[in-house]
């Protein structure tokens, strides 16, 4: 029973949360979507904070890419063993969650000490850094401390089969019943942290403007129909 | 040929006295909402000073407009590639202190005060922190007329390039006012710099407005300015700029702080331009020809071609009308007074600059007995250096610079030769030869800098509203509409829906 709560119900509606979510913030709310920016107010600390933070989740987005999404029979076509994978994963992923740990307690203690920074933070605003940094390092201490000292646990057996089935509509929550505490924690939070995304400033993830390269320096637009018909 | 029409705008500082209603009026209409207490869309400075925010002219410092590299236009604070990699900090942004932190007064306890012995003041207060500033040091005027001299005088980039002879000596102080907005440029640098394309300039219009919903706050726009003119909403997290009061300008309407100048100073009207050709001008090698580029810009209004063009490509005959009796057209095209401010930073800005005249360092004795070309010479001697104003107006050309001052020089002495005689003279004069007038053009523009009527100061077509989506909806609306659609209503997939890149 719980089991289908916490790996099918719970997911389903955190995800159904999210996406309506933003669909409904995007048409409805967009004058408040926007990246929290507060570079205005403090440079300093930001500048180590901000990229450290980010530069680690982007890479660390990728790191569950390869984990989660990609089956474990991918690799193993491809040759790599579980000892080089499990390698990479361990130091590469870990200094990914480091540097999204560390990123974030810069951002925090900013966020806590700054005088314009401190009094302008919302409970949102500090809700997601918290909330990400709670995900990031339970991440983290799976990544680094649980896989050095207790065991390399491996989640592409369990919990990537289990992510995949969820796409699919057929959930396999019997993978999930057995994985370590540590990793059910992190997996539960995190999809409580997707459910949060569309009511604080993390809308901005969606909004990577991957097409600025490609798109013409200047911008012209004009009131409706204006050049539609001449006169 | 690709024409468009812009509406721009001729400041004649000569008659700038520095009131600051401008920037009063521009605020209490604008921005007068929390995120926006330390935003002024138009500021007069002070000149030679630090201007506002501080040493906005550093461009070394904020990186903004474009710069020129192997012949091709980037950039100054690097192109997308660049941007995409610093999203996450922006290394060149100015800080609240560039600007000011602003701040109010508890007038509350003048009301509320219980009874004392002293009397209540009004301490002042953070309007960000909300906490108590007991010693403001800073604000966008700080170092108005020259306050604070010695120390802030310095600190101007531009007196910095000049000559260590000028700044220095007390006798030679000079000072000018400089009102500045957004310069609405034909080549602007804010528009290229936002990753999401939410800065935009007016196909119609040439105003450049910043889509609030497009716009996600990723804040290059801010420092991609040269001038500074575009202001980061630390509320909203959106970025807010000038918008040359479009819902009155539409409505053939100056803009706010056109309509209250005091001193009468600005002028509005249409120019014709070649879109075609704004590149190229933009890329000139040598900055001292970048004004000569932009002139070559423009269209004649009276070409009979020009005008079939221009309808061709959707311009209403009152817009070509109102190109025609453009005082801007005059003003910068026809007797090139106006100039560019910083033309160097290759915006192409639209709003230009007469420059000032300044009384003489050397006193003339007897005015009376001067001939006329005595004034040539005056011309180089006027206190505020040609230096300084070419450094400002004319990528520090002083050859640009003398000219017009030459001019303005000569419509003096005709206009004075009228009432105390001396007009034959004139006629012949070096005067007239070396500033390339004629009486004609002398009294005609004597006319427009010194009398104009409103009408003639502000010649501005309304805009075109027959062609809209749903002018049913619209009725009895105003444009600021747009702004603020509908409740629940996004724009982009509404009615109102802005077509992008026609
Ligand atoms: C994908 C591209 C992303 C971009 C372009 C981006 C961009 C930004 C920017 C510009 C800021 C404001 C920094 C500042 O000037 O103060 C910011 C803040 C923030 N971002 Fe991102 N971000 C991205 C992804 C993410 C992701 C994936 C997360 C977390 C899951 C995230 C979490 C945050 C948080 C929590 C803040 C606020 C930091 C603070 O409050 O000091 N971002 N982001
Ligand atoms: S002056 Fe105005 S149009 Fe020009 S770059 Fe700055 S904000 Fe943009
Ligand atoms: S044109 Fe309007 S918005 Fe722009 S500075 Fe003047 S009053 Fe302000």
């Amino acid at each position: 029973m719980v089991d289908i709560f916490l790996w099918v119900v719970f997911p389903y509606i955190c995800l159904t949360i999210m996406i309506f979510g933003l669909l409904y913030r995007f048409a409805f709310r967009q004058l408040t979507w926007a990246a929290p920016s507060t570079n205005f107010f403090e440079k300093k600390w930001l500048k180590i904070g901000s990229p450290l933070f980010h530069y680690g989740i982007i890479f660390a987005f990728f790191g569950h890419v390869m984990g989660i999404l990609i089956p474990w029979e991918f690799y193993q076509t491809l040759g790599i063993s579980d000892h080089m994978y499990h390698f990479g994963a361990i130091y590469g992923g870990g200094l990914a969650g480091l540097m999204v740990v560390c990123g974030l307690v810069i951002l925090l203690i900013r966020k806590m000490i700054i005088d314009p920074v401190r009094i302008k933070a919302t409970f949102a605003d500090y809700f997601s850094v918290l909330a990400v940094l709670f995900v990031a390092a339970t991440g983290t201490y799976m990544t680094i401390i649980y896989n050095l000292t207790v065991v390399a646990y491996e989640y592409r057996a369990t919990i990537g089969p289990w992510f995949r089935s969820l796409f699919i509509f057929q959930p396999r929550f019997d993978l999930m019943t057995d994985i370590p505490y540590i990793f059910k924690i992190h997996v539960i939070t995190a999809f409580a942290l997707f459910a949060s995304i569309p009511f604080t400033r993390l809308v901005h993830i969606f909004s990577f403007p991957i097409r600025y390269p490609a798109r013409p320096p200047q911008q012209y637009r004009s009131r409706s129909g204006y050049r539609r018909q001449k006169v | 040929m690709r024409i468009k029409a812009q509406v721009a705008m001729v400041m004649h500082l000569d008659k700038c006295i520095g009131c600051h209603t401008c920037s009063v009026t521009c605020k209490t209409t604008w921005t007068n909402r929390p995120g926006t207490e330390y935003m002024w869309f138009n500021n007069v400075e002070t000149r030679p000073g630090i201007g506002y925010p501080k040493r906005w002219e550093d461009t070394k410092r904020y990186k903004g407009g474009w710069v020129l590299e192997n012949g091709k236009l980037k950039l100054r604070a690097g192109g997308p590639i660049t941007k995409l990699a610093n999203i996450f900090y922006n290394p060149n942004m100015a800080e609240l202190e560039d600007f000011y932190e602003p701040w109010s007064y508890d007038y509350d306890n003048l009301i509320h005060s219980p009874k004392r012995e002293n009397l209540p003041v009004a301490r002042p207060f953070s309007q960000i922190t909300g906490k108590y500033i007991d010693k403001p040091e800073w604000g966008s005027n700080w170092d108005d007329d020259l306050a604070g001299g010695s120390e802030n005088v310095k600190r101007d980039p531009n007196v910095e390039k000049l000559q260590e002879h000028i700044k220095t000596e007390y006798e030679k102080t000079f000072m000018m006012y400089l009102p500045r907005i957004c310069e609405h440029c034909l080549n602007p640098s804010c528009v290229a710099s936002c990753p999401t394309g939410a800065l935009y300039k007016r196909d119609e219009d040439g105003i450049v407005l910043v889509d609030h919903d497009a716009c996600r706050g990723w804040r290059f726009c801010q420092n991609g300015c040269p001038y500074h003119k575009v202001y980061y909403n630390w509320n909203t997290h959106k970025a807010e700029k000038c918008n040359f009061c479009y819902p009155r300008t539409e409505a053939g309407l100056p803009t706010i702080c056109s309509e209250t100048c005091v001193g009468r100073i600005r002028y509005i009207g249409v120019v014709l331009y070649d879109a075609d050709k704004v590149k190229a001008a933009a890329s000139v090698e040598d900055p001292k020809e970048l004004y000569k580029a932009q002139l070559a810009c423009f269209l004649d209004p009276f070409d009979p071609e020009v005008q079939d063009q221009a309808r061709e490509a959707g311009i209403t005959d009152p817009w070509i009308e109102a190109a025609k009796e453009s005082p801007i057209y005059k003003l910068a095209i026809k007797w090139k007074i106006a100039l560019p401010l910083h033309p160097e930073y290759r915006t192409l800005p639209m709003v230009w600059y007469v420059p000032p005249l300044s009384p003489i360092m050397n006193h003339i004795t007897n005015e009376d007995e001067l001939k006329t070309d005595g004034y040539i010479p005056a011309v180089d001697q006027m206190r505020i250096p040609m230096e300084y104003l070419a450094s400002i107006l004319a990528a520090d050309d002083v050859k640009v610079i003398r000219k017009v001052l030459l001019k303005l020089t000569a419509m003096r002495v005709f206009m004075r030769g009228k009432t105390v005689g001396g007009i034959d003279e004139f006629r012949q004069s070096e005067l007239l030869k070396e500033a390339e007038t004629t009486p004609e053009e002398v009294v005609e523009m004597a006319r427009l800098l010194g009398v104009a009527k409103y009408k003639e100061r502000y010649v501005i077509p309304t805009g075109r509203r027959e062609m809209d989506d749903d002018l049913f909806y619209q009725q009895g609306a105003c444009s600021i509409e747009d702004l603020a659609p509908k409740e629940g209503m996004n724009p982009r997939y509404g009615m109102m829906k802005v077509r992008e890149n026609l």
